[in-house]
């Protein structure tokens, strides 16, 4: 062995008998047992965690040129657009991988629908990921005020004053949020600080938690079947496989085609007609003048339209409100997964009818609100929107008798593969 | 992505099949986005020709430079993008006292703009990423005579616009010819605004060159917006290429490694 190879063993086995280097390595990589039938849908993890770290990179850069001031923060984000080289590009990246944090995200959750990921023994991944889920939104949130465009300042504006509607203290607590009576200066600045400390703190520490109650449990597979039920003599499951180098190779060819496809919304077509960059986006912020048709960016439009569904008054609680709280239900709701779901079995393969044309039912009322809420709004599209919402809850509120009721299928004892 | 990915189940299918139609439906629906006023002309900017962008840069600061500013780009930018040498962007496209490294500023004070034209002209440098270009044409196409303005004229694209007819001295005056339908169609593709609108009284220059005129203007405005325009099609280009190469190396990895996975 080389000189320098010797010299690398050598620091590592220092650095071993100091810090448990190889049984971290071992106990998250190289003897972390995977199932060998991970498909497609088994890509989005990781590569929310390409996100996460393109998102981090960029931000620092960012920051260095970026002032969180509401006499500059408009000019800064085009002078590092124009002056700061590759600016452009960094800036891009951001905004780029901000959509593509979510669309991942989504077919993750997506993914444990499907697959019945949330189930016994993972529920405490599941919370974690929601965690995860809740602090990305608000992460997004408190960043898109930033550019300090008519869209940030507005769509800021509506979602704190959300906050005015819970009964009472309402008032109070919108203001508590902006620091402010109307978005300002000092919103911009105390979102900043959430936005570039607070959130990566707590998102960063999510995913070490996700991650870690993942390998104490093992993953799930598209099959729901439990893989370390059938052991080989070594102790080691029959259908999984080492991490590494398994999935390592097999994920890099997921991150690099991923990386392909974010490259071509990056140079060419960043602003994804409006869906990612809004064009009202690039007039700078005025308190003064209220646009027209206010939309949030396309991750949040589903909740706008459940929120904005809501135009009925009942049991004496204003419609306004009714949609604050659903609007919170609707994304809270998740939590309750692992419990709402009383099927035998975890896969959508082994399920019957009734929960594939439950879900299917979903991801359609899912993406209608999530379209109608890019849309100024109609008396017919409120209608539809209506319906929607209820179709959304009904998924939750009657998954205990669907999935109870369903015809499942019997599982097998080994993956297919 | 081997026989591994091919093996999903016929729940899976159905999903795909769902997801398949529903992005194509929600793709559809983008495509139908602008509402409300008449349709837009199309501007059909450009960016691949220096020439027309040189064209579109004189224009703007002949004409739009006095009232409005552009104040996030710098003189000495188009020496760079528009393969101008810095004598001929000082001599022909600057003539304040500003330096070459100086943003594109204007004199006139936002306050007397306010009570001259009731509205501050709106800084430039990003409009063509809001408005969108071919609104911009549109713009700069449809005003038409209207003795009931301040400005005495109006506009088909921005009813009661506060700027007046900056261009009018080539395009000529449009007036608007009111509900006669179908038969003026022909004008349409003319480079004019419309059906509806009709040049009264020529300009300096016939319509098809100030077509071309607002059309270089335009594509200058869309640079404008964002000078790494210029590049990141062409950079975009070389990531993707050496992406797929990175694409190849890793899957004929994934593939030797996975050899041994039955």
């Amino acid at each position: 062995m080389s000189f320098i190879g010797k010299g690398l063993l050598g620091l590592r086995d220092w650095v071993d008998d100091r810090f448990p280097l190889m049984q971290l390595w071992n106990d998250h990589m190289g003897s972390y047992y995977a199932p060998k039938n991970f498909n497609f849908w088994y890509y989005f993890g990781a590569l929310s965690l390409v996100v996460l770290v393109i998102q981090i990179v960029t931000g620092i850069w960012l920051v260095m040129n970026y002032k969180p001031d509401a006499a500059s923060a408009f000019a800064s984000v085009e002078y590092i657009m124009r002056d700061v080289d590759w600016g452009w590009l960094i800036r891009y990246m951001h905004s780029t991988g901000a959509s593509f944090f979510f669309i991942v995200v989504y077919l993750h959750m997506f993914r444990a629908l499907l697959y019945g990921s949330y189930k016994q023994p993972r529920e405490l991944i599941w919370i974690l990921g929601m965690f995860l889920y809740l602090s990305l939104m608000a992460e997004a949130f408190f960043g898109y005020l930033l550019p300090w465009g008519q869209m940030s300042f507005w769509g800021a504006q509506v979602i704190t004053s959300l906050f005015g509607a819970v009964p009472v203290v309402g008032e109070q607590l919108a203001e508590l949020i902006r620091g402010d009576y109307v978005i300002s200066d000092i919103t911009l600045n105390r979102f900043f600080s959430f936005h570039v400390i607070a959130l990566p703190f707590a998102i960063a520490g999510l995913v070490v938690l996700h991650i870690i109650a993942l390998h104490e449990v093992g993953s799930n597979n598209p099959d729901g079947i439990e893989i370390k039920k059938l052991k080989d003599k070594n102790g080691k499951p029959l259908d999984g496989i080492p991490f590494h180098p398994y999935y390592t190779v097999k994920d890099s060819v997921g991150v690099v085609v991923f990386l392909m496809i974010f490259a071509s919304v990056v140079f060419f077509a960043p602003e994804m007609g409006g869906y990612f960059i809004e064009d009202n986006n690039f007039i700078p912020a005025d308190p003064m003048k209220t646009p027209l048709h206010i939309a949030p960016v396309w991750y949040f439009t589903p909740y706008y339209s459940i929120l904005r569904a809501n135009t009925v008054d009942f049991f004496g609680v204003p419609g306004k409100l009714w949609g604050v709280i659903f609007m919170g239900l609707g994304t809270m709701v998740f939590f309750l997964m692992p419990w709402l779901d009383r099927s035998p079995v975890k896969s959508i393969r082994y399920r019957g009818v009734i929960y594939k044309t439950a879900l299917a039912t979903f991801v359609v009322s899912f993406l209608v609100l999530g379209y109608l809420g890019t849309l100024p709004v109609t008396a017919n599209r409120t209608l539809v929107a209506q319906i929607f919402t209820v179709v959304y809850f009904l998924f939750f509120i009657l998954m205990p008798f669907y999935t109870k009721w369903d015809k499942t299928k019997p599982v097998p004892d080994r993956v297919t593969h | 992505m081997g026989q591994d990915q091919a093996s999903t189940g016929p729940g899976d299918a159905l999903m795909n099949k769902i997801i398949y139609v529903l992005c194509l439906w929600v793709w559809v629906g983008a495509a139908v986005a602008n509402e409300g006023g008449p349709p837009l002309l199309e501007s059909h900017a450009n960016l691949d020709n220096k020439s027309n962008l040189q064209r579109g840069a004189r224009t703007f600061v002949n004409y739009c430079l006095s009232c409005h500013s552009a104040s996030f780009m710098r003189y000495s930018r188009l020496v760079d993008d528009l393969g101008l040498s810095k004598d001929v962007v000082e001599k022909n496209l600057m003539f304040t006292t500003d330096k070459i490294g100086d943003p594109m500023q204007v004199a006139m004070k936002p306050a007397d703009a306010e009570k001259w034209f009731g509205v501050p002209p709106p800084d430039l440098s990003v409009v063509a990423r809001a408005r969108g270009a071919d609104w911009i044409y549109s713009f700069l196409m449809g005003f038409y005579r209207d003795d009931k303005r301040p400005t005495g004229v109006n506009n088909l694209y921005f009813p009661a616009t506060a700027m007046p007819a900056v261009l009018s001295r080539l395009q000529g005056v449009q007036v608007k010819l009111e509900a006669q339908g179908a038969h003026v169609d022909a004008a349409h593709g003319e480079g004019h605004a419309g059906p509806i609108l009709e040049l009264a009284m020529p300009g300096h220059q016939s319509p098809e060159e100030y077509a071309a005129t607002v059309r270089d203007l335009v594509s200058f405005m869309v640079y404008l917006g964002e000078p790494a325009k210029l590049v990141r099609y062409k950079i975009g280009f070389w990531v993707l290429a050496f992406l797929f190469v990175l694409f190849i190396a890793t899957y004929l990895m994934k593939r030797e490694y996975w050899k041994d996975v039955h």
